[in-house]
């Protein structure tokens, strides 16, 4: 029998492709990963909370599969908390999501799930896998496309996809949570999750100044001819494309344009000014795990929530980078985000933005 | 997967049929409250107070001297904070001496005691076996000391404790005496005139018997200031009304355990050191903790240097053996227990812990086929907590 390990949050998704899985005739085990909370705030930690733990659980327990939980605390505050704060300090605006994707569940878990005995493991992702002729599998985006989640699993590699399965992709997420209120599954009707799990439920400034202050150094604000306009608490209290919050008079609405760590300094300047043409991406990964042989069309997604833009990608340096040229300008690229290439639904590949112009 | 294998007997262990079989009854027919005065009170009465008579024959005391309770936890509280107010009022003395091997019943409630109502707690020393050594009592005593709680067999790592000597040094000293037999009574003698013991905490699902009911028992003379006060049931120790079909199971599940003691320890005997010898010879950096002889016939347990005990419960479970140990909680933190920390193990050693216990229903087949897994799932355990993020990517 194919053993199928669940990566359970105690939420609605994650539940139902345990069931699903159960139902299409897998073993399934249950996974959780205990991840790192501030000290003091273990209870507000959106997905491993004591209530969302015993959720997991009650969950595991009324489908009668075995359930453990995975101690991932160092590792999760050495990897994906370190990296957040690194980012900021680069004024850089991370996305730990992407590395807690990749090393934490598709590898750390994924290493506990294999050495259970598990030929598969799955997540309550919404997106969908297909396989290819070639043997290769394939990323594509959610059935619902209010749902899709393939822009945080843009950084998981051929071997990795090799392993997972994704059993709520297929469906749009009324039916899922229809699905868990037929199973009788308390988590039903359990809000959707939201911002990143170690925030507590806070705005990310208040966790930066708790955990990192020394990052946050006031500089100066200018315009893009560098005239200063005002003073910033500290690059890292930004983000590309804001507008409220920079306390300055000015005749027309200023935006964040983007930040120079080398000055310290944060430009800004009207809503005329946004919006950049080309992107630089590092550290790029190709799902197919081949390279591509040159240049080629793609549509193009820099953030988790924005719509996917047409442009043209060139592979450089080996293919471990890419330079994007967009049919016309995108608004609130940003760096650290990542930028992810799509072909229709299919993801190709993506990489961390760390340039645009 | 194959039937899962249990060993896992210092948990809990299934009610025997025999003791079902004498609970039965007492639920809907002899359903009486033993309080009251007519007959259905008079029949649940006889049934109640037979139970007591069968556990004083067996720790060899009278009836009057045994204290029904819910659980081995609540027998351990009974004693420690009932015995600590009396001995504070009768004679001052506020210092409660108990080491960091005992079951949290026991430290917790000391701990507490000595936070909200001024006792003072002293951590008696235990060797590198967990054992505490008369010497160590005899150093530890003073003026101060109002009771000392040290346990029959510990629970995590299986050692005995030379109860008689411990309690003899007590008794010369006329300091209380208590100990928790809830793991030894499976498996040792609880001859309270033997052991010479003021306080003995039981909890009947340890030996065959049913969840939800202990019993402590309370040398005639030994003041106690009792927690649960109301209908003045149980001598004024512990009020509510008895439950019946547990207390009855408590005494057959016990009055078996004594009849059946020496077979069940030569069963067990060899089939656990099988398991210690062959583990101790085939899997590297492992450690057995505990007391070599001196340790209860079911109970071997391990440290295996930088394995996370958590991570090899779940690879034994899903291999189908069920098995504990003392850094393992159900929410995954993997931090050491007091018990095994205070066997002088480092934390890359003491992290790896394992808890093997077996019983009625464990065959040698079962341990060959376990001592044939375990290096293979302890090696897996080792590789995980070796794991490097991006380490697949090279």
């Amino acid at each position: 029998m194919t053993h199928v390990v669940v990566a359970m949050s105690g939420g609605v998704d994650s539940s139902v492709a345990a069931v699903l899985l159960k139902e299409q005739g897998y073993q399934v085990s249950g996974m959780m990963l205990r991840l790192w909370s501030e000290p003091g705030k273990e209870n507000s930690n959106r997905c491993c909370t004591p209530d969302a733990m015993s959720q997991a659980r009650r969950v595991a327990a009324r489908l009668d599969i075995p359930f453990y939980v995975v101690d991932a605390k160092e590792i999760f505050k050495k990897t994906v908390v370190q990296s957040f704060l690194d980012g900021y300090a680069q004024a850089l605006t991370p996305n730990p999501c992407l590395v807690c994707n990749r090393h934490i569940r598709w590898e750390f878990l994924l290493n506990q799930a294999l050495a259970l005995g598990a030929d598969f493991m799955a997540t309550g992702h919404y997106v969908r896998l297909k396989l290819a002729e070639d043997g290769t599998r394939q990323l594509l985006r959610a059935f619902d496309p209010a749902k899709d989640q393939s822009y945080v699993l843009s950084v998981l590699r051929q071997d990795q996809l090799q392993k997972a399965l994704f059993p709520v992709g297929d469906y749009p997420k009324p039916e899922i949570r229809r699905i868990a209120e037929a199973h009788g599954l308390a988590v039903a009707k359990r809000p959707d999750s939201q911002d990143l799990c170690f925030l507590a439920g806070e705005d990310y400034r208040h966790f930066l100044q708790r955990n990192a202050p020394e990052i946050l150094i006031p500089g100066e604000i200018v315009n893009r001819a560098g005239q200063v306009l005002g003073r910033h608490t500290g690059l890292a209290n930004y983000t590309i494309g804001q507008r409220k919050g920079l306390g300055l008079a000015s005749a027309i609405p200023l935006y964040v344009l983007g930040k120079t760590a080398a000055t310290n300094q944060l430009i800004v300047g009207g809503a005329a000014e946004l919006g950049a043409r080309e992107l630089l991406a590092t550290g790029v990964n190709w799902q197919s795990g081949q390279s591509p042989l040159g240049l080629f069309r793609a549509e193009v997604k820099t953030r988790y929530t924005a719509q996917a833009a047409g442009g043209w990608v060139t592979p450089l340096e080996g293919s471990s980078q890419a330079a994007v040229v967009f049919d016309s300008p995108q608004r609130d690229i940003t760096p650290g985000q990542a930028a992810v290439f799509y072909d229709g639904d299919q993801v190709l590949g993506g990489g961390v933005i760390v340039q645009f112009k | 997967m194959n039937k899962p294998i249990y060993f896992d007997y210092a948990a809990t262990t299934p009610v025997d049929l025999r003791v079902l079989k004498a609970m039965l009854p007492t639920f809907s027919e002899n359903f009486g409250n033993p309080s009251s005065v007519h007959r259905f009170g008079q029949r649940a009465e006889a049934a109640l107070e037979t139970a007591r008579e069968t556990i004083a024959a067996t720790l060899h005391c009278d009836p009057d001297e045994v204290i029904f309770t819910s659980c081995g936890s609540e027998s351990d509280n009974l004693a420690l904070r009932g015995a600590a107010f009396a001995q504070r009022e009768k004679t001052g003395a506020n210092q409660i001496l108990c080491s960091r091997a005992e079951h949290p019943a026991v430290t917790k409630t000391a701990l507490q005691l000595e936070k909200l109502h001024g006792f003072q707690v002293e951590w008696l020393a235990v060797d590198a076996t967990g054992m505490v050594r008369p010497s160590a009592l005899e150093k530890a005593l003073c003026e101060k000391t109002a009771l000392v709680s040290v346990m029959y067999a510990n629970n995590e790592f299986g050692t005995i404790n030379p109860i008689a000597e411990l309690a003899e040094i007590c008794r010369e000293r006329r300091v209380l005496f208590h100990s928790d037999a809830v793991q030894a009574a499976a498996y040792l003698d609880v001859d309270v005139t033997r052991l010479g013991v003021d306080l003995l905490a039981l909890g009947a699902h340890k030996f065959y018997g049913p969840k939800g009911v202990g019993a402590l028992y309370v040398r005639r003379g030994t003041g106690l200031i009792p927690h649960l006060t109301g209908g003045g049931q149980e001598f004024g120790l512990r009020a509510g009304t008895q439950n019946i079909p547990l207390i009855v199971g408590l005494a057959e599940a016990l009055h078996l355990t004594v009849t059946e003691r020496e077979a069940r320890s030569a069963h067990l005997r060899p089939l656990r050191d099988k398991i210690i010898g062959t583990v101790l010879e085939t899997i590297p950096e492992a450690q057995l903790s505990g007391h070599l002889e001196a340790r209860l016939p079911n109970h071997a347990s391990f440290i295996f240097k930088n394995a996370d005990g958590n991570s090899l419960l779940q690879l034994l479970d899903a291999a189908g053996f069920a098995c504990s140990s003392g850094s393992a909680c159900k929410t995954g933190n993997p931090e050491p227990s007091e018990a095994i920390t205070s066997l002088g193990f480092c934390r890359e050693w003491a992290l790896g812990s394992l808890r093997v216990t077996l019983g009625a229903s464990s065959t040698a087949e079962e341990v060959e086929q376990f001592v044939k897994k375990l290096p293979e799932l302890v090696a897996k355990a080792r590789g995980l907590l070796n794991f490097r993020p991006g380490a697949l990517e090279e």
